[in-house]
């Protein structure tokens, strides 16, 4: 690169050691299970190349998912925090990396970097009431709270899901549901926009169901995760019952490049999304969410 | 550190210096109508004798009648392009047989720069980007590495351009810091049709900047010699193109969100991105991930990305930021306001480039200000009508939940 003047008199400095330019390096991980949820969505089980140990990582945070030469994007964990050595992702269709990543076989790579960002607060919750909500594809980032809240039920008071989708057929993980329905100590409300088939439970959007939940609003700890939309108005919702806007929490999504806070794309005003989200306690982005487009 | 004195010629002995330490010089010099940064063989190539009309929407450089090497302030260029350059091959992979792939092992590495010529104000906005890239979790290792190398030849403004505002931003027209050696030019006015050739003051910001000195000639500067200099850049500081009152500002962008005022920018802007790809602190950026035409080779590019773009907030579904005043709301509370909250400085060092670049001519200290007042105005009402103020922050949950 530099050529050495003729003339040199001085060493220059020593070389600067070549960067590995992380935390960018995505590593490859193998495809090692594959389901296919509903219509456009699916979930992936990857695991790390050999000698690569798995970080571990909280609830609610996210990889950097990358297939080679199409892209990468910030996907949501969806797996068990305490189930080691595989890691889980649940996804939609939505653009072309996605859409690549359907296509994906067993034993194919895939890239992953991370884990990144903030974490659902399982454990600052604990003696509380936890209130999970959750609207269509929001269910699989609130999944790994809830498996750990699960395998430490002793530790929480009430606990409830509630959940809206689309349709029957666009709920995520039916056969999970089905399971936490039947469990006594866990309240599960589900309802949908529009019901199709032998739909025989509730219609209507995720709010009138926060509305009427039977929650004590001094003990709830809440978690939303959703469309924006939803976000808002379940957060309204839940303030008008009285839980504090300090005890609601929301995971928000925004365009990332590098997760790293380098980048610039994911800003919510002062916030990286990526660097001090994805979840937020609903009092540090309240006054954005109902700005809009910010 | 004394201060020095150095006749022109000295110029040419530092550019020998720093290359035979193994540098590539870079600094300003004339190119296709405009004084922009390239690399440098020799001070012959600075802009010798050149100047530059700035304004709103205008740039146009003229001749001087003297033989100032930096009598102008700062052109469409920034500093960031060598040190976070517009684009940046981060790394490749080979896909093998087994449907997997990996990444290749390459040596990367990165040139050493010295930049001649590099302003009050950049060097400032060097140390917010070193703050952005370097101040986190997460290091951006190729700029740490550009950065270390890198060498820094200041010079201060005794004649500030016409969209200049360093003073507002206290960043110049005098370098405090963040330098290894800082000039001060001074050149008489010419006379008898003698063009007037300039002397400098030699300041000293580094150990790697005094141990040239010895190559340098000149001699200690005598104390009314050292008075002259302080005493241009005291008058330059009174000289500013613009100016802009930042007391209060981030808060009251960060209240004026919802201000009509923002229309007024919005209906003019192009969201060309000019000021972004011009102003030496912006740093969004994007990655390009591609493969080869065989499909065995992939890489990823890092490239200079601008908030101007719908894709830099594009989610499934459609940006966030759809409006174009939201996107000039985005960049303009951010360069002034949440760039606070994200890197605890403020992202305008006050250089005026965003202004002169501008093919609207919108010059954000204007479009500020006017934000500003108008939220000063606001709270006033609010307060005589004895309302609470937006700070109690229910505000404006309270009035959507009425809805």
């Amino acid at each position: 690169m530099l050529q050495p003047p003729a003339d040199r008199t001085y060493a220059p400095p020593p070389a600067v050691a070549g960067p590995d330019l992380d935390p960018m390096r995505t590593v490859p991980f193998r495809v090692a299970g594959l389901h296919v949820d509903n219509e456009d969505t699916f979930t992936l089980e990857l695991t790390p190349p050999a000698g690569h140990e798995l970080a571990p990582f909280k609830p609610g945070q996210f990889n950097m998912l990358y297939v080679f030469g199409v892209g990468e994007v910030p996907i949501s964990i969806s797996g068990d925090p305490d189930r080691p050595g595989v890691l889980v992702h649940t996804t939609r269709e939505v653009g072309a990396v996605t859409q690549a990543m359907r296509g994906l076989r067993i034993g194919d790579a895939i890239g992953v970097r991370g884990p990144f960002g903030s974490s659902w607060p399982v454990e600052a919750a604990e003696g509380r009431d936890v209130v999970l909500i959750a609207g269509g594809i929001g269910l699989p980032p609130l999944r790994p709270a809830l498996y750990h809240v699960l395998a430490r039920r002793e530790r929480y008071g009430r606990v409830m899901l509630l959940y809206g989708a689309r349709t029957p057929e666009d709920m995520m993980f039916p056969d999970e549901l089905a399971k936490w329905r039947a469990m006594f100590d866990l309240e599960v409300h589900v309802t949908v926009d529009r019901a199709t088939g032998n739909w025989r439970g509730n219609v209507g959007v995720v709010t009138p169901m926060v509305k009427r939940a039977p929650i004590d609003p001094r003990r709830t700890v809440a978690m939303i995760c959703g469309p924006e939309i939803m976000i808002r108005f379940a957060c309204q919702e839940l303030a008008r019952r009285g839980v504090s806007p300090q005890d609601t929490y929301v995971s928000l999504e925004r365009n990332m490049k590098c997760a790293v806070g380098l980048c610039g794309h994911c800003q919510v005003g002062g916030h990286l999304v990526c660097r001090d989200g994805p979840v937020f306690s609903y009092d540090q982005v309240e006054r954005l969410l109902d700005q809009g487009e910010v | 550190m004394a201060v020095r004195r150095l006749e022109a010629a000295a110029l040419d002995a530092l550019f020998g210096a720093l290359r035979r330490r193994g540098y590539t010089l870079v600094g300003p010099t004339l190119h296709d109508g405009a004084i922009v940064y390239d690399e440098l063989d020799g001070a012959d190539q600075l802009p010798i004798g050149w100047t530059e009309v700035q304004d709103a929407g205008h740039y146009r450089v003229v001749p001087r009648d003297d033989d100032a090497r930096f009598g102008y302030t700062v052109g469409p260029y920034a500093w960031k392009r060598y040190l976070h350059p517009p684009a940046l091959r981060l790394w490749r992979a080979e896909r093998d047989a087994e449907g997997g792939f990996a990444l290749l092992d390459e040596a990367h590495v990165v040139p050493r720069y010295a930049f001649v010529g590099v302003r009050p104000c950049d060097v400032a906005a060097i140390a917010i980007q070193d703050r952005v890239f370097m101040g986190g979790d997460h290091v951006d290792a190729d700029y740490q590495a550009r950065r270390a190398a890198a060498f820094i030849v200041a010079v201060n403004c005794t004649e500030p351009g016409g969209t200049c505002f360093c003073a507002s931003m206290d960043t110049g027209p005098k370098a405090r810091a963040g330098y290894d050696l800082l000039l001060t030019e001074i050149v008489e006015p010419s006379r008898n049709g003698q063009r007037a050739e300039p002397v400098y003051l030699l300041e000293v910001g580094s150990e790697r900047g005094e141990e040239l000195l010895s190559e340098l000639g000149g001699r200690p500067a005598r104390d009314d010699e050292v008075a002259e200099g302080e005493r241009r850049l005291a008058e330059a500081a009174g000289k500013m193109g613009r100016t802009l009152d930042t007391q209060g500002l981030a808060d009251a962008l960060r209240r004026s969100l919802d201000n009509s005022r923002w229309d007024e920018p919005a209906a003019r802007c192009l969201a060309c991105g000019n000021c972004t790809l011009a102003c030496p602190t912006c740093f969004c950026n994007t990655v390009e991930d591609t493969t080869d035409l065989t499909g065995a080779f992939a890489e990823r590019t890092r490239r200079w990305d601008s908030c101007f773009t719908h894709d830099l907030s594009y989610i499934h579904g459609g940006p966030v930021r759809v409006s174009l005043k939201s996107r000039y709301r985005q960049w303009a509370t951010h360069k002034l306001g949440t760039w606070m909250e994200q890197f605890g400085t403020s992202g305008c060092v006050g250089c005026g480039r965003c202004i002169t670049w501008c093919p609207a001519a919108i010059d954000l200290t204007e479009e500020v200000t006017a934000i500003a007042a108008s939220a000063q105005a606001r709270a006033t009402r609010r307060q005589a009508r004895g309302a609470p103020s937006p700070e109690s922050g229910k505000g404006v949950g309270d009035a959507a939940a009425a809805r």
